[in-house]
């Protein structure tokens, strides 16, 4: 599937209709994370969990790492991935600065100081 | 005949909803954008309508991808608030308004626009943060039964911004026609630039903001010539929520005279943007 957008400025996710595709059973995976007994459940067995949504390997693998960066490029929709990271009691700074190569306390550094104009 | 009294813009950052839960509105890096709410505040608590309406994106916790409405209006009696994952925000569900919803669904359907219904929603932080930031302290219930209209913002393509303020205009001839309410506020939520993944995470634009503080006042229509890759590329991949505000503003006449606006970097990832605009012909106190 190709993309349905005519622009995709450098270093951002436009999350099209074929990410959505891609990424549906991840993010299902993630929005069942609000619930405590879910949580418990993946916590317990996390690549048993991802089996029952039938993630793919490379998602599994991207889960089990918590490699934010290749959920993104798997079809995670950031909202979604968010659920995980949540849980991880991780905060949306955190991955900010996995993203942008930055420690967190780097990337609300960058934040505080009028955040990034220049990117 | 219902009049809208004023329309409420206002970025809904969940941290902006944490640090008020928490008791955090007096730290160094809240109080900023806590002060420049206060006039706004104080002069909505003298100027509380019957009924309001608040137009808002759902972050994964209303509803999934299995669905993704364009654009939604909800028909309950009542809207639970969300949890999100970490338990629900210490606020009052929200009581909603059936018969208005109703009026609003024949109208907006008459109107060519064809919405879907939600009989059954909770309503996340891209809700109930916005009422927090005109309401800080609701007590038990919140000034008056609100009414959600939801937006999909999240999964491209989102709809123009020239839809969403045809929807705006819409909404505001529907409310012109309704009889069973005297006065309605209208809140468009989301924005202001604001990027959360990827190598530009981060990016704030606060010159795009402050052109788009002005247009939504003096030129709302310069606003929905821009395409969603406008937004993208101007305010962010999470900035294209600012298509919500002209959801409001479209609702509201041609003049409106500004109550007050305030902004502040950061609220955690985003630039925080309100505007208040008072939508009747003669000043009100």
């Amino acid at each position: 599937m190709t993309r349905q957008h005519g622009l995709e400025p450098p270093g951002t996710y436009v999350f099209d209709g074929p990410t959505s595709r891609r990424g549906h059973r991840m993010n299902k995976l993630f929005m069942s994370l609000r619930e405590e007994a879910a949580r418990r459940e993946f916590l317990a067995d996390e690549a048993a969990y991802c089996a029952r949504f039938a993630l793919s390997g490379q998602q599994t693998e991207a889960v089990l790492r918590r490699d934010w960066q290749a959920m993104l490029d798997l079809g995670g929709s950031i909202f979604y991935i968010y659920k995980l990271a949540m849980m991880d009691g991780l905060s949306m700074q955190y991955l900010g600065g996995v993203f942008t190569g930055m420690t967190e306390a780097e990337f609300k550094a960058a934040m505080l100081a009028g955040g990034r104009t220049d990117v | 005949m219902s009049e809208v009294i004023w329309g409420l813009a206002t970025s809904h950052v969940p941290s902006i909803g944490a640090a008020m839960d928490r008791d955090m509105t007096g730290d160094p890096v809240w109080s900023p954008l806590f002060e420049g709410y206060g006039p706004a505040r104080e002069w909505l608590a003298r100027n509380k309508p019957d009924v309001a309406i608040l137009v808002y994106n759902d972050h994964a916790n209303g509803v999934d991808m299995d669905i993704v409405p364009t654009f939604a209006l909800g028909t309950a009696e009542r809207y639970r608030v969300a949890d999100e994952g970490f338990g629900r925000r210490p606020v009052p569900d929200v009581e909603g308004d059936p018969d208005f919803s109703f009026h609003l669904l024949r109208h907006l359907m008459d109107d060519g626009f064809d919405l879907t219904v939600f009989q059954e929603l909770d309503v996340d932080h891209g809700f109930t943060v916005p009422l927090s930031v005109w309401t800080p302290e609701p007590g038990d219930a919140w000034p008056c039964p609100v009414v959600p209209i939801m937006v999909n913002v999240i999964q491209y393509p989102q709809p123009t911004a020239a839809r969403c303020y045809a929807l705006g205009q819409a909404l505001g001839r529907a409310i012109a026609a309704y009889e069973g309410a005297g006065t309605v506020g209208i809140l468009g939520t989301g924005g202001m630039s604001h990027q959360l993944a990827g190598a530009r995470a981060g990016f704030i634009n606060p010159e795009f903001d402050h052109m788009f503080l002005d247009a939504i006042e003096e030129d709302p229509e310069k606003l929905a010539a821009l395409t969603r890759e406008d937004f993208i590329r101007e305010a962010g991949a999470e900035g294209i929520e600012l298509i919500m505000w002209l959801v409001m503003r479209g609702a509201m006449n041609e003049r409106v005279r500004r109550v007050h606006r305030a902004y502040h970097v950061p609220a955690s990832n985003t630039a925080a943007g309100l505007a208040l605009f008072d939508n009747r012909p003669e000043p009100s106190a």
